[in-house]
């Protein structure tokens, strides 16, 4: 069942739960984090509205810089920036940033401890219609391996808006994961959260198996354990936000009692979450993972939920991963 | 027009040959490097360093200070050598220790290593930029009449790299009065000269193109130097580049526009031949106790 200290979205499961695009937490997260700290400037490479920086660069023209179409800039200018006290967002598509600029921003960002905020929008497959060419689904990979980067990837735009607000704050390199469709609001303003911390949202006593999912494609792990419940398989559920650095204690506490693990995520999976889950249990709790994510393929044009499907990472997929590991 | 008098172009000159004997002695004790660059750009590091920049060796996170990006990050035996000598460091930790194992003075910079520098750089094609966000977030804070100014130090051979010409644009578009920066012109890139490799001609035109002041000097010659930054701190709706046309290698004859000493040190011997010529001066005085 859901956890309740976690207090979660009671229509979560309902058919018309409602449905927003994570970058738009990040937009109004960006906001409250530029009012509460005039060192928070925003820049953008051409693509200011979809990336929803638009409402910061309305309300602090002066603290907004557009970069145009160079990626390569955006992060070098950001680390120059940081360089004087200020807390750049830098905000592209994620395939762009951090995957067009990512040796800047390994060198002038991650190698200087810069605390810049690499925002990267339309990750994910779910981008859908533009194709392969602007589906990142190596990101987190690329991100996550760099020394001192921080890697988030909210599961919806409530947790969005308050990773970017703590993310202001960590004084890091940090790369914020963000999606551009619709998705299901899982979480509440109450709902806990704090950078580096994972939690349990589905907690199934006596599960035998246990989920850990990062981004909206948490929506589908819940699904697929309340799903299962209502078949008499016991399973539990982890959000995993915090990609980098991973909370190891937390996960290999979540994987002690369970048969196995199944990671699920919109990426690669190489390289990406699940990777990172399987680094921390074979060193801590060893225990068999099936891995839902793009397995060695690139994407191609198609609606989220078709990509979804296509490309495994569906319910059906997440149930089937589930009874693999029983 | 230049606030400097014969007296201390002289004592600069002075300075800028100590530079060079350390930047030799460093290299042939470290046994890898770059040569070529950190000799060229020796007299321009100088004039920064002992006249232009607002500093404090004693102090190097003194907020109000000038910014010095080294984007070129492999001519840092230059760097290292006049910050020793400026007070910023020791010269002989420096002589000893660079390019080893767990020195301050990295193969290419790195500011975790040594936190007086700015930043980290080696990838070539970031340092503009970087300047450039510096520029902006100055301007920010202060507005037009900053009296603080951000330097970048660029090479040549870099302008191949297409996020020099970003930052380039980005600079010309802000009108960022506080950036200038500083080209080394000495013609040589790794594998061969800058016209056969990537030609970079018209590269005023290029510049200006951007929207950018445009100066170009001898990059040997003192009241140049420092007369061209003198008239970029004067424009006031542009940023400034200098082309500075230098002599690689300058002030050791057997290294002096030879390609071939971009990225390698002398030998003992070769240090040896060196640091005599640049004791006696090239011959002008006949013994180095002279």
């Amino acid at each position: 069942m859901l956890n309740q200290q976690a207090k979660l979205n009671p229509k979560i499961f309902d058919a018309d739960v409602e449905m927003v695009p994570i970058r738009n937490g990040y937009g109004e997260g960006l906001v409250i984090a530029a009012l509460a700290d005039r060192q928070v400037v925003a820049l953008c490479a051409d693509l200011t509205e979809s990336t929803r920086t638009e409402g910061f660069a309305k309300k602090y023209p002066e603290r907004f810089i557009e970069i145009g179409v160079a990626e390569q800039n955006l992060a070098t200018v950001g680390s120059g920036m940081a360089a004087m006290g200020k807390i750049p967002f830098i905000t592209s598509y994620a395939m762009f940033s951090p995957g067009r600029n990512w040796e800047q921003i390994r060198t002038t960002i991650c190698y200087n401890n810069r605390p810049v905020k690499i925002a990267g929008s339309h990750a994910g497959i779910s981008v859908g219609p533009d194709g392969g060419t602007h589906q990142a689904i190596e990101d987190i990979a690329i991100s996550r391996v760099i020394p001192n980067m921080v890697v988030i990837s909210p599961c919806d735009a409530i947790e969005a808006k308050k990773v970017t607000i703590e993310a202001a704050q960590n004084g890091k390199p940090t790369y914020i994961r963000l999606v551009r469709e619709k998705t299901p609001i899982m979480t509440t303003e109450e709902t806990p959260f704090e950078i580096g911390k994972s939690q349990v949202f589905w907690d199934g006593e006596g599960a035998e198996i246990g989920i850990i999912a990062t981004g909206a494609l948490l929506h589908k792990a819940l699904v697929s354990a309340k799903e299962l419940n209502e078949e008499g398989i016991k399973v539990k559920v982890m959000n995993l936000a915090t990609i980098k650095p991973l909370d190891e204690e937390g996960i290999a506490e979540f994987a002690k009692s369970v048969k196995g693990i199944v990671t699920v995520e919109e990426h690669q999976i190489r390289g990406g979450m699940g990777s990172a889950v399987a680094e921390c249990l074979a060193k801590h709790e060893p225990k068999r993972i099936e891995f839902i994510g793009v397995d060695d393929k690139f994407g191609q044009s198609g609606k989220p939920d078709e990509l979804i499907e296509h490309y495994g990472m569906g319910v059906g997929h997440i149930k089937e991963a589930v009874r693999k590991i029983l | 027009m230049f606030d400097l008098t014969q007296e201390k172009i002289k004592e600069f000159a002075t300075v800028a040959n100590e530079i060079r004997q350390t930047i030799i002695e460093a290299l042939v004790e470290a046994g890898s490097g770059h040569t070529a660059g950190p000799l060229g750009m020796a007299d321009i590091f100088t004039a920064l360093f002992f006249h232009i920049l607002k500093q404090d060796p004693k102090n190097p996170a003194w907020p109000e200070r000038d910014r010095l990006v080294l984007s070129n990050g492999h001519i840092c035996p230059v760097l290292y050598a006049t910050m020793a000598h400026a007070g910023y460091l020791s010269v002989d930790e420096y002589k000893k220790t660079l390019r080893k194992f767990g020195s301050k003075f990295q193969g290419h910079p790195h500011r975790e290593f040594l936190p007086a520098l700015e930043t980290s750089s080696g990838p070539l094609g970031s340092g503009l930029s970087q300047a450039v966000g510096m520029a902006l977030a100055d301007r920010i804070d202060n507005g037009k009449s900053s009296s603080r100014f951000i330097y970048c130090l660029m090479s040549d051979g870099e302008l191949d790299a297409g996020n020099s010409w970003e930052g380039a644009m980005l600079a010309g578009k802000e009108k960022l009065q506080n950036l200038i920066a500083i080209i080394d012109r000495n013609n040589i890139q790794i594998d061969g000269f800058t016209e056969n490799i990537m030609p970079l001609e018209p590269l005023r035109a290029k510049w200006e193109a951007w929207n950018w002041h445009v100066l170009e000097i001898d990059g040997h010659n003192f009241e140049e130097i420092v007369g061209a930054v003198n008239q970029a701190k004067a424009i006031f709706e542009k940023p400034s580049v200098i082309i500075a046309h230098t002599i690689p290698g300058k002030g050791v004859a057997e290294f002096e526009r030879k390609y071939e000493w971009h990225g390698k040190p002398p030998k003992k011997e070769e240090a040896e031949m060196a640091l005599k010529e640049l004791r006696t001066l090239g011959g002008k005085i006949k013994s180095e106790h002279e």
